[in-house]
């Protein structure tokens, strides 16, 4: 009986309390700045083109295979504007598939993609969750401005851009 | 055959799961049943199944450590933590000490979280219904936000790498952390208070599901069901890994393996685990926080195998791992203590009530994820 009421009282002692919830749709919880959310593909704003220059490590290190990319040559690079001499061409994420585990930031050579704090996402088509090229730009922007993100330009990691070796990937 | 009161009686056959609330999962149970009295029970595993083993297998040491996260889905922090070690041991190299602290501390914290989310899920099958899930919820929420202020995701962390962790922690970890403790210490309390010696309670999982301690070994069974019957065996001081020998603290033991033991030796444990937090803030030193594995980050661990075991929240978890030299093993195999405990099971339901199996179940505290791998 004594237990009992003990109980009681925790319940007594939290209905005074106040809550610790929140309504989710009007109210969010903070995010840390570390939260891993979808990926995105940065923007190098100083010469004005992606920072990405499609060498496709991303591609196959990701667990899921939900990212797909191709790529082109610089254009830029032949007018001397620019050092990438190639440059993505296209670029897809399948967001339904990615499991955000941050593979793909971590090998990046170019610092080119960066997971955003995008956690929100759905859509009524079977279809509608592969981010294209525009899409990962466009996020990809928003977020660089929100959290200050500046991509350097030319390749800052130049020596260890080389992808790995086709033997043993 | 004749009844008590001279009617005849036949067993039935009781499908329970795969689709019930209280199988934690899709586990099935098929329950032999005379009246409200359990004869036998048949569990039936593999629902989901997806094959983790095998695709460890085409994946490198990178992508693995993501598949191990979706191993038991509330203690990722353990299972990543035990496949590092068996790469590491197999490398023969070590993560630096800073590395190890840190390591320890999202481990401990990951069992809180862990018997937290327990403690709300028994609560819900012994018939409380969402309240003890409330408080063991609003306790674990903390912990998590300390999980994604640190590695980024609230569940699958894919923090702890081959040879360390993956970045150094927030610059407000150490007080952030010391806050939270406190926290859950009150928390711990109050969660005990609601439940422990509640009368209710007592009635439901006292003298249940009793375990034996010679069968809880000839079973197999370790962690919190093991220790419930009396058996002192904690691989964190049996075979110290990380830097346990360097902390103190009990192992609680039940007295009877009862439902309510295997419960008790769970909040037991999170008070301990709080004490080994707080030690390991006070010790950890600075430092580097991963030791150089690879160029290109492909890890190569060279021929050979190695076996490696830690304590899992939910008991004894191992990684048996083989490498060819190649980019991605040989053979992983997975020691999950949640099938291993699943499987004394038939032992603790046989003749207890019906509403009795949802109990003793619960006690186990089975992850479905791990069981079918």
């Amino acid at each position: 009986m004594i237990g009992l009421l003990r109980a009681m009282g925790v319940t007594l002692k939290t209905m005074l309390r106040k809550p610790v919830t929140v309504q989710y749709p009007d109210a969010h919880l903070p995010i840390s700045p570390r939260m891993l959310g979808f990926p995105a593909l940065l923007w190098d704003s100083a010469v004005d083109e992606p920072a990405c220059v499609g060498c496709k490590v991303c591609e196959r290190y990701c667990p899921t295979d939900c990212i797909s990319v191709t790529m082109k040559d610089n254009p830029l690079a032949k007018e001397g504007k620019s050092t990438r001499r190639k440059m993505v061409d296209d670029f897809q994420i399948r967001l339904e598939r990615c499991i955000l585990c941050g593979i793909c930031v971590e090998v990046c050579n170019f610092e080119a993609i960066a997971m955003t704090d995008y956690h929100e996402q759905a859509d009524i088509s079977r279809g509608g969750l592969l981010a294209t090229k525009d899409d990962l730009f466009r996020m990809g922007r928003d977020f660089q401005q929100r959290a200050g993100i500046k991509v350097t330009p030319g390749t800052p990691k130049l020596e260890a851009a080389a992808p790995p070796k086709e033997g043993s990937a | 055959m004749a009844g008590e009161r001279g009617v005849e009686t036949v067993d039935m056959l009781l499908n329970m799961g795969p689709q019930h609330p209280s199988t934690h999962g899709v586990f099935r149970m098929i329950l032999k049943v005379d009246g409200e009295r359990v004869e036998d029970a048949e569990a039936v595993v593999g629902y989901l199944h997806r094959g983790s083993e095998k695709l460890c297998e085409r994946e490198n040491y990178r992508q693995i450590i993501t598949l191990f996260d979706r191993l038991d889905y509330i203690s990722n922090f353990n299972n990543e933590l035990v496949f590092c070690l068996a790469a590491e041991k197999l490398m023969g190299i070590e993560a630096p000490e800073r590395a190890q602290y840190i390591r320890t501390i999202m481990c401990e914290l990951n069992r809180i979280s862990s018997h937290m989310m327990f403690y709300g899920a028994y609560g819900t099958d012994v018939g409380v219904f969402a309240t003890a899930f409330m408080y063991g919820f609003r306790e674990r929420e903390v912990i998590q936000q300390v999980f994604e202020a640190v590695s980024g995701a609230r569940m699958m962390h894919s923090y702890i790498r081959v040879g360390g962790v993956a970045q150094e922690v927030p610059a407000d970890f150490v007080p952030r952390v010391r806050a939270v403790l406190s926290g859950l210490k009150r928390g711990i309390e109050e969660c005990d208070r609601l439940l422990t010696r509640n009368e209710i309670f007592l009635g439901r999982t006292r003298g249940i599901g009793v375990l034996s301690a010679q069968d809880a070994i000839d079973y197999g069974c370790s962690g919190p069901v093991l220790r419930a019957s009396g058996v002192p065996l904690d691989v964190r001081a049996a075979e110290p890994y990380l830097v346990y020998d360097r902390f103190t603290f009990d192992i609680p033991l039940g007295k009877s393996g009862d439902c309510w033991d295997r419960y008790w030796v769970r909040m037991e444990e999170m008070r301990q685990s709080i004490s080994i937090i707080e030690q390991a803030l006070t010790q950890m030193p600075e430092g580097a926080i991963q030791t150089p594995v690879a160029k290109f980050g492909f890890v190569k661990p060279p021929k050979g195998d190695a076996y490696v075991r830690a304590e899992n929240p939910r008991g004894d978890f191992g990684v048996y791992l083989v490498s060819e030299g190649k980019e991605t093993p040989y053979r992983v195999k997975i020691r999950a203590p949640s099938f291993c405990n699943l499987m004394a099971l038939r032992q603790m339901v046989r003749g207890s009530y019906l509403a009795d199996a949802v109990v003793i179940l619960g006690s186990l505290d089975i992850v479905l994820g791990e069981v079918d791998r």
